[in-house]
């Protein structure tokens, strides 16, 4: 019995080994990445003493357009964010007021969150970006996954190496960290949820964490989800927000 | 005038206790508007002496991109050091410095700060820069007291600092807590940390780059080259002006104040004076003096309440402002949360001219209040107030 396990994981180990690192990344972005999306989404932040929930509406098409409106809670709604290419403008009802945001101020969290406006707005796929190797598999939870390390291909990346876990039969990544150039572990992202979307694996669930700061993470729950949907036009333009 | 002047003096003396409350309540206001001017102008030149030692030197050259006001501009305000700064910096006569955006991580916290990059060998600022030059495991680095206080940090400490290169690629790094400064200028300290400038250029990719170039004479201001743009002292200690100019008005209410009633004190006794002296009035005209001397004569007799109280005022004040310029006025609140140069306890200065200039406004004020009553008597009957009939 013994032996037949061991025979059984040495095949599975070699047709893992097979594949390059190239491949599994390339069927990563395939999953995770599309023409368009339309999501309804709720992102909860786990701070030291409370948490909060701000759920929203969000239309995006490639990784250069998307749209997003906060639906509760009340001090939220009716916030609309719209990112064309790589600037960013965001409206607030209350001031009834439009604002860009650029440079730094990309670089603030969003609402308080794990995440940036610009991890936000970077949806670039990862094999543009990354050159890739297997470093190794692990078992996490009852999911197979195939471990990868890649290493930033581009300058203008925010993390220069991230290690990614991806699902060696569905191809989702099911946990990611993000490192600094020096090596220091900075965010860390886990993927639940793992669901079939028009035939395709996505994580419905990303709990984000930054891992210098202290705090729970940022839950980011996706409810519902629809790729390759009819967006109309006029969804990614400025007069969109005042809508 | 120097009958007048002695009989004024005989008659104040004669007065007794009326002409004294008189004098020490005017004293008073010689000493008190004479030291808090003096606050003022120690202040002035501390805060102005402790931003030339820590943080603007002779004057500036800025990148002209950068805005101290608006720290989204320190993204992109650097630029190459340049050549002709070179010799310069050989003989220590300047000094440039780098600022990068970044967060702290004290115990898990996250604060934005501005990382700086300074010369470990620099001697034109007073900072302790000497202390980054160590061999450690961590990245030294130096904070300010105000820094240290709000992030709980100490010397020795180890904290986390994450930041990003020139490409935006975050980097996060370990650095040690060198040594903790203590200035009195809370704009280097607020939100600073400290690391040696090479590193802070080897970090985020800017060799060779800097965002302030800080110089130890005002003449090497002249002519920056392109992306640099000159800031003389004036302009560096603006700030501090406008502050003293506000704080000054302030003042002057409370100058007014203390002058009001001292002057009513006069006021009173000439109305009183000519009121009870009215047989001594009939006199001096029976004895050929003209009204316009009489009205003199009553002026001096009031201004001169000024010339006692100003040496009442030096008999105490002289002491007491000589020990405050020694051992200062501590103040009763937390001078850090200003957010501008100054120092928890002033040392007042005294000019020469700040005194003379007093004692000529109260002396002048005492005049027209000693006049204004007296001139009632021009219109007096002499008869009658020789007859001590009430007019």
């Amino acid at each position: 019995m013994k032996n037949y396990i061991l025979v059984l994981f040495l095949i599975y180990s070699t047709i893992l080994k097979a594949q390059t690192a190239e491949d599994v990344l390339a069927r990563v972005d395939a999953n995770m990445t599309s023409t368009n999306r339309v999501l309804e989404s709720s992102m909860t932040i786990q701070g030291k003493r409370n948490s909060r929930t701000i759920t929203s509406k969000t239309y995006a098409a490639g990784n250069k357009q998307s749209f997003t409106e906060y639906l509760s809670p009340a001090s939220e709604k009716g916030t609309k964010m719209l990112k064309l290419e790589k600037q960013l403008w965001v409206y607030s009802p209350t001031t009834d007021r439009t604002i860009q945001l650029s440079g730094h101020m990309l670089r603030q969290s969003v609402m308080g969150s794990d995440l940036s406006y610009e991890d936000m707005m970077d949806d670039r796929k990862l094999s543009e970006m990354y050159e890739s190797k297997i470093i190794g598999n692990e078992l996490l939870g009852d999911r197979k996954t195939l471990i990868l390390e890649l290493t930033a291909k581009v300058v203008d990346v925010a993390y220069y190496s991230q290690k990614i876990w991806v699902d060696a039969e569905r191809y989702v990544p099911l946990k990611q960290e993000m490192y600094a150039k020096g090596g220091k572990l900075l965010k860390q992202t886990e993927m639940k949820d793992v669901t079939k979307v028009q035939n395709r694996w996505f994580p419905l669930t990303v709990v984000y964490k930054d891992m210098l700061k202290q705090g729970d993470g940022t839950i980011f729950k996706i409810t519902t989800i629809a790729f390759n949907q009819e967006i109309p036009a006029f969804i990614f333009t400025k007069a969109a927000l005042k809508q | 005038m120097k009958l007048a002047l002695k009989l004024a003096y005989r008659n104040l003396i004669g007065a007794g206790l009326r002409t004294w409350l008189n004098v020490i309540v005017l004293s008073f206001s010689f000493v008190i508007i004479i030291w808090l001017k003096g606050v003022l102008m120690g202040w002035d030149y501390q805060a102005k002496t402790d931003m030339k030692q820590w943080q603007i030197a002779e004057g500036q050259w800025w990148h002209e991109a950068y805005d101290p006001f608006d720290p989204l501009s320190i993204q992109d305000s650097h630029a190459e050091l340049p050549n002709t700064i070179t010799p310069l910096l050989e003989e220590g006569l300047t000094e440039p410095m780098l600022f990068v955006q970044a967060s702290i991580f004290p115990e898990g916290r996250m604060q934005s700060v501005i990382l700086k990059g300074i010369r470990p060998e620099q001697q034109l600022f007073r900072i302790p820069s000497i202390q980054l030059d160590t061999i450690s495991e961590e990245l030294p680095a130096l904070i300010g007291h105000m820094m240290a206080k709000s992030c709980r940090l100490k010397k020795g400490d180890i904290v986390t600092i994450r930041w990003r290169d020139a490409n935006g690629t975050f980097d996060a790094r370990d650095v040690v807590i060198a040594g903790v400064f203590a200035s009195n200028v809370p704009a280097i300290e607020n939100a600073q940390v400290y690391i040696p400038l090479a590193e802070l250029q080897k970090m985020t990719l800017l060799t060779n780059q800097a965002t302030i170039i800080s110089f130890s004479d005002e003449k090497l201001l002249k002519d920056p080259p392109t992306s640099w743009l000159s800031k003389d002292k004036a302009f560096l200690t603006k700030q501090v002006d406008e502050m003293i100019k506000t704080k000054s008005s302030g003042q002057t209410v409370m100058y007014i104040i203390l002058l009001f009633l001292a002057m009513l004190a006069i006021f009173d006794t000439q109305v009183l004076s000519i009121f009870r002296r009215q047989k001594e009035i009939g006199t001096y005209i029976a004895l050929g003096y003209t009204r316009r001397q009489v009205v003199g004569l009553f002026t001096i007799e009031g201004s001169m309440h000024a010339v006692f109280a100003a040496f009442v005022g030096a008999l105490y004040g002289v002491p007491f402002l000589s020990w405050q310029a020694k051992a200062g006025w501590t103040m009763p609140i937390d001078t850090s949360e200003f957010g501008m140069a100054i120092a928890q306890t002033l040392y007042p200065m005294y000019s020469l001219s700040l005194v003379f200039t007093t004692v000529f406004i109260v002396l002048l004020t005492t005049a027209i209040v000693s006049y204004l009553p007296s001139r009632k008597i021009a219109k007096m009957n002499p008869t009658e107030a020789l007859r001590g009939k009430l007019q």
